[in-house]
């Protein structure tokens, strides 16, 4: 999933200092599992906001909605009426589901409660790390299921390289070298000589402008958009 | 004008510190209920919201409680190790060292929140933290969020809505 991180309350503060009713919207997928931007954090975002606005003086209404997803558009459409009472929204999706907030809204200033950081997986509770870097082509099947680009402090696809030291990388001597765990993977399960297949250039190119994907079986739909 | 018409003005009376008491059931409730029975003397100035443990207490009843006019927070649960429920205390420190991060990026003292552990059997204790936690708010002063009519009630109401909720 998503894994985001909330902003420094300060930040968040100075972009609606200048508006008196705030909408903070919350998105109840990703970032409610990393405990970044649910219906808890909205709550507690508006609690600290209140707090802080009271301290100050300054007056204004503060709502607090959260919805399944901001990032499909079904969900965020009833929001446009919602939102009609409001200066200002706060969006503690992730940076997709903000755009997507601010296009819908798009009289209105969306700002963002959240720094996005990586695709990730949930080691423990309030414990996220990073596994994929969303690279447009897997190499999981061939690498014993551990990505190199993203797991590899280099993204080698062909590792490892020189600096690997006990296992562990030149980088960061804490961090365990991506490719040592790739060699022992596949040697405990038997498919050892995977490793010396000469991985191709990575397709770079696929990653320099905003991603589309359509499936095909919408091909015909959307094939005058293209 | 009359002289007689001038209102004399009432003495001041000392600040009288309002402070949210949420408490666990198993430990400091029973503790601060024998204080009650054994006619221990403490200040007035704490109001009790019962939890069955203390890790049910959310950083959001401790924000609703400053909102509501609460002028301090005091969480009191087990002692470490004798959770009923295990480590219920242990998550309400972790919640209570947090809940303090964000009191003081807002501006408010964190010292106005503050959690304790006071045994079942430690009424005295509960006596002593109560007057600790008294003389600390009265040296901070009163709420700089503290409105007119947040009596003792209603900042306990407001927090028992929201465990409510």
């Amino acid at each position: 999933m998503i894994i985001a991180e909330r902003k420094p309350f300060k930040e968040i503060q100075e972009m609606v200092a200048p508006y008196g009713n705030v909408l903070i919207v919350g998105c109840g997928t990703c970032v409610a599992v990393c405990l970044a931007g649910g219906e808890k954090e909205v709550g507690l975002l508006a609690a600290q906001l209140k707090l802080a606005r009271n301290l100050a003086g300054q007056a204004g209404r503060l709502g607090e909605i959260t919805v399944e997803r901001q990032c499909d558009r079904e969900f965020i459409e009833p929001l446009q009426e919602s939102a009609a009472d409001y200066e200002a929204v706060i969006s503690t999706a992730c940076g997709a589901g903000v755009q997507f907030l601010a296009a819908l809204l798009k009289e209105k200033p969306v700002f963002p409660a959240l720094n996005t950081t990586f695709i990730g997986v949930n080691e423990a509770a309030g414990h996220y790390t990073e596994r994929c870097r969303s690279c447009h082509q897997c190499y999981l099947g061939i690498t014993g299921g551990i990505c190199p680009v993203t797991m590899c402090t280099k993204g080698l696809l062909n590792g490892p390289c020189g600096g690997t030291v006990a296992g562990k990388c030149e980088v960061d001597p804490e961090r365990p070298c991506a490719w040592c765990e790739i060699y022992e993977r596949l040697e405990s399960q038997g498919r050892l000589g995977q490793i010396e297949a000469i991985l191709p250039l990575h397709p770079h190119s696929r990653t320099t402008s905003p991603g589309t994907v359509i499936h095909p079986a919408y091909l015909r739909r959307y094939a005058a958009h293209e | 004008m009359e002289a007689s018409k001038v209102i004399p003005t009432a003495p001041v009376a000392e600040f009288q510190p309002k402070i949210l008491a949420l408490v666990c059931t198993y430990c400091t409730y029973t503790a601060a209920d024998m204080a009650g029975s054994a006619r221990m003397q403490y200040p007035p100035t704490v109001r009790i919201v019962k939890y069955l443990c203390t890790g049910r207490i959310d950083i959001l009843h401790i924000l609703k409680a400053f909102e509501a006019g609460a002028d301090a927070v005091m969480v009191s649960g087990c002692e470490a190790g004798s959770c009923h429920f295990l480590e219920g205390n242990l998550r309400a420190r972790e919640r209570v060292e947090y809940a303090k991060k964000l009191l003081a990026e807002i501006g408010l003292e964190p010292e106005r929140l503050e959690m304790f552990e006071v045994a079942a059997s430690d009424a005295p204790k509960w006596v002593m933290v109560v007057r600790e936690m008294t003389e600390r708010v009265k040296k901070l002063g009163p709420s700089p969020l503290h409105r007119e009519g947040g009596s003792p009630a209603q900042v306990a109401a407001a927090v028992q809505r929201v465990v409510a909720q």
